[in-house]
């Protein structure tokens, strides 16, 4: 029990500290680069934490959540370009529902399949969603984009856009840590390691598949929507299979068994890339690299390394003083 | 008083091989009892056809009752049978604790629950740790799964499927890999379950120890028919059997 | 419609046919035999197609040997691949997931290095000698160079069946698809085998990317398209399935061609279409075995 007690604690803290050092960054940081960088930052951060769900907690690897990160940002972008800024907030609302729907009926095609088969079809489901867009030039822009998306009201104020991003996505990750620690949560851990088991418990997995599916691909439309207004354009590289790819790699990085392994791994990624992009195009080159490094030497991912070494100590220390 | 399970005339064939002939017999609830035999007569074959996993060419297997041939592995387990495999089908990166939570937040049907914290829900952590102070496991309810040894995970195996309260508990050679002073005490421990579970139960082993220490009934397969059924003693004296197992100590 | 039209559409989707069937071959293959998904399956293609590339345009070799050695030269690149990276994460618990991880590090890598070498334009290549123009059948005038690929493709089915069926090496690749351990326990060296297959497929697949080159232009990012191509293919004749990868190829490369004489700039949809359909109504394949691989 006592360690149950010591883990809430740190996690308290590290919780507070993480608030108050985001809701610091506007207060500390005067370039509007870096408090985009922060937006960066909390968006991707949520994104890779809700695919984490799927992957880490389910183990079901999807290589197609850009699907829901560009149907998020599109929904935004679309109805605000050409409906007008009013339509802003609404819009949001409306393309997490259109994402649930889509990751509804999507699922139902792609969960019974499992393992391997599961991961490429939901890249080629990605990879279509991206041509069609791609392609659809007159309505999409296609490779040019749309730009100009500016929130409503006061949140056209970036600073204000910002703490509305924040509370957002610290609620969102709230949100998916309640779920994580429920019984839901259980089962879906469950489903990983043992799906034949939870079957003989009288569960279905593959509905327990397709609830998290669905709220995975929910969240991350809420942060493809929420990245509309922070560079206030959309692309459709959104939807290309390396965005998929990019939030797989922040929770490898970080680490796919633990909570918050990803949104750490997104804050290394994101920044890393800052500081390497200023003087190489061959991001990745490197990035592909450190990954491979890690698959085989530190697959626990950076917080969960972190974590085995503090395990470790704390059991040598424990020896020491028997 | 009705049998719970019962066996009429079960046959099954690989191709030419007849791995099951013509069994049939009757377990009485409340029963403690093994099935014992040579290495490649039939036993889990035999227990594969009860909980579903095969199916017979002929012959009916009826559970209280209701013939439940051709019914899936989990419609069984859901009409009260329960079975422990003999390697042990844990959720390994989970406690102890949390992997008999799973299974009674499953009972009470909470799995659905998305919001509170799995700590919160006091009937299933009371009923799990109820259930671990039984299997003599609550010390380790903090440890993970896979840190438990051969025997404890085994233990665990039964307490997971115990959670579904099932009436009739099949045990694929529950001691199979253990240190003599651990099969002394799965043995104790099952005795103590049977008891306090309220349950029937039939066991494979070849540990004799286990057959002859607490089985009512032994029934004793070979080569896919059953040879002989009785009482420890009636079987110990049956001559067939001893040339079965071919002047093995018995 | 008329009959010449009929043909050439005919021949240019058996040539699309070819060329999926060789890639997805490979794929199969490797997932068949040695139980590993090679996600990067695109890349070594792509890196045939730069050796293509480099060998005939910039340094002038013969057509047909710098086929062979583009071939060889992916091969080797996927073999190191496999023994030094791919060797370590055999036997972890969630391997696929770490597979398709590690190969797509892979393709990163593959698809960086190759932008340092050639850059990032264009390339293309050049068709050889003799099969620059067009072959006519009276009235139908037919690519050369189109029915060069489909001859290969008949080539390397017949060897590949051929292999399969009478040789040594053949027999225990189709048994190390069945039963892996039973393979080990006979004694052969399952690593080494597992290098050798995973060579053969990707120069197999090196290869086909030098053979598509003069069709299509040379560029870095190709690798996707053609492991999703593949996979739909592999979907359609079920994971591990040899023959049914050929007979995938037939029917996508027919659809393909017909679709972009109709509607060209959709024409990929229908590809994927087929393979919905197929998913929700036959996920293990239209010619699956009755042995089903779980995957």
């Amino acid at each position: 029990m006592t360690m149950k007690i010591s883990r809430t604690n740190t996690a308290a803290a590290l919780w507070c500290l993480m608030i108050i050092g985001f809701a610091l960054v506007p207060v500390l940081m005067t370039s509007t680069y870096q408090l985009n960088l922060a937006c960066h930052v909390l968006i991707w951060g949520l994104f890779a934490v809700a695919f984490n769900m799927l992957w880490g907690v389910t183990g079901m690897l999807s290589f197609g959540q850009a699907l829901y990160y560009g149907l998020g940002a599109y929904f935004v972008g679309l109805m605000v370009e050409y409906l007008g800024r009013a339509w802003y907030l609404p819009a949001i609302g409306i393309g997490i529902l259109a994402a649930a729907l889509t990751a509804f009926l999507l699922g139902l095609i792609v969960i019974r399949v499992g393992g391997v088969y599961f991961t490429m079809l939901t890249l080629a489901f990605g990879q279509l969603a991206w041509q069609i867009m791609f392609k659809w030039y007159e309505f999409t822009g296609g490779d040019d984009g749309i730009q100009g998306i500016i929130p409503p009201g006061i949140l056209a104020n970036p600073i204000v856009y910002y703490y509305g991003l924040l509370v957002l996505v610290m609620i969102s990750i709230w949100m998916l840590k309640r779920m994580a620690y429920s019984p839901f949560g259980l089962i879906l851990r469950c489903v990983r390691q043992n799906p034949e088991r939870v079957r003989f418990l009288g569960r279905r997995v593959r509905r327990n598949q397709l609830r998290v599916y669905i709220i995975s691909s929910l969240f991350a439309a809420l942060a493809g929507s929420l990245m509309a207004g922070v560079d206030n354009s959309i692309h459709t590289d959104m939807f290309f299979w390396t965005t998929s790819g990019e939030v797989i790699l922040m929770s490898v990085l970080g680490g796919l068994n633990q909570f918050f392994g990803p949104f750490v791994g997104a804050a290394v990624i994101i920044m890393i890339e800052d500081i390497v992009g200023a003087w190489t195009e061959y991001w990745s080159l490197i990035i592909g690299t450190v990954i491979l490094v890690m698959v085989i030497a530190f697959p626990k991912g950076l917080v969960g390394e972190l974590h085995q070494l503090k395990l470790r100590l704390t059991q040598l220390r424990a020896r020491r003083s028997q | 008083m009705n049998p719970i399970l019962q066996l009429e005339s079960v046959h099954k064939a690989f191709g030419g091989l007849q791995v099951t002939q013509n069994v049939s017999f009757a377990v009485m609830p409340g029963e403690i009892s093994a099935i014992i035999g040579p290495n490649g007569a039939g036993k889990t074959t035999l227990f594969n056809q009860i909980t579903g996993h095969l199916k017979p060419e002929r012959g009916r297997i009826l559970f209280k009752g209701h013939d439940v041939v051709g019914d899936s592995p989990q419609k069984i387990v859901s009409r009260g049978m329960g079975r422990a495999f003999q390697i042990a089908s844990l959720f390994p990166d989970e406690t102890v604790l949390d992997n008999i939570k799973v299974a009674c937040l499953s009972k009470l049907d909470q799995t659905r629950r998305f919001f509170r914290p799995v700590r919160y829900f006091r009937q299933a952590t009371e009923r799990s740790y109820a259930i671990l102070e039984d299997l003599g496991l609550a010390q380790h309810a903090g440890r993970l799964a896979f840190e438990l040894s051969h025997g404890d995970q085994k233990l665990l195996d039964i307490g997971i499927a115990l959670v579904l309260e099932p009436q009739l508990l099949l045990l694929d050679e529950p001691t199979a890999g253990m240190s003599p002073e651990e099969r002394h005490r799965t043995r104790d421990m099952i005795k103590k379950l049977w008891k306090a579970y309220d349950l029937t139960l039939v066991f494979i082993e070849h540990d004799m120890d286990m057959v002859f220490g607490i089985a009512q009934k032994v029934r004793v397969l070979q080569q896919g028919a059953l040879l002989a059924e009785g009482t420890p003693d009636e079987i110990r004296s049956n001559k067939a059997v001893v040339s079965a197992y071919l002047g093995e100590e018995l | 419609m008329d009959f010449s039209f009929f043909i050439t559409q005919t021949i240019s989707g058996l040539t699309m046919a070819t060329l999926l069937f060789l890639v997805a071959s490979g794929l199969t293959l490797i997932f068949g035999v040695g139980n590993v998904f090679n996600f990067a399956h695109g890349s070594f293609y792509m890196i045939g197609a730069y050796f293509g590339y480099q060998l005939v345009a910039v340094w002038e070799i013969n057509f047909w040997l710098a086929l062979v050695l583009a071939g060889i030269g992916a091969g080797l690149v996927g073999m190191l691949a496999e023994a030094l990276f791919l060797r370590r994460i055999y036997g972890r618990p969630n391997e696929g997931g770490f597979q398709i991880l590690l190969t797509y590090c892979f393709i990163l890598i593959i698809d960086d290095v190759v932008k340092l070498v050639w850059g990032t334009e264009y390339k293309s290549l050049p068709r050889p000698h003799g099969f620059t123009g067009a072959v006519n059948f009276g009235d139908i005038f037919l690519p050369a160079y189109n029915l060069l690929i489909i001859g290969v493709g008949v080539v390397v089915v017949v060897a590949a069946w051929w292999i399969l069926a009478r040789t040594r090496p053949g027999k225990i690749a189709r048994a190390a698809a069945v039963d892996r351990e039973m393979v080990d326990t006979l004694g052969v060296n399952v690593p080494l085998t597992m290098t050798l297959v995973f060579g053969i497929a990707t120069g197999l697949g090196g290869m086909t990317g030098a053979l598509a080159a003069p069709l299509r232009t040379v560029t870095p990012g190709a690798g996707i398209e053609v492991i999703i191509d593949s996979l739909i293919v592999v979907v359609l004749g079920g994971m591990g399935n040899f023959w049914g990868a050929w007979l995938g190829a037939i029917l996508i490369g027919e659809v393909n061609a017909f679709a972009v004489a109709f509607l060209p700039k959709w024409a990929s949809l229908f590809s994927f279409l087929v393979m919905v359909i197929v998913l929700i109504f036959k996920p293990e394949g239209l010619f699956a075995p009755r042995q089903v691989r779980k995957v």
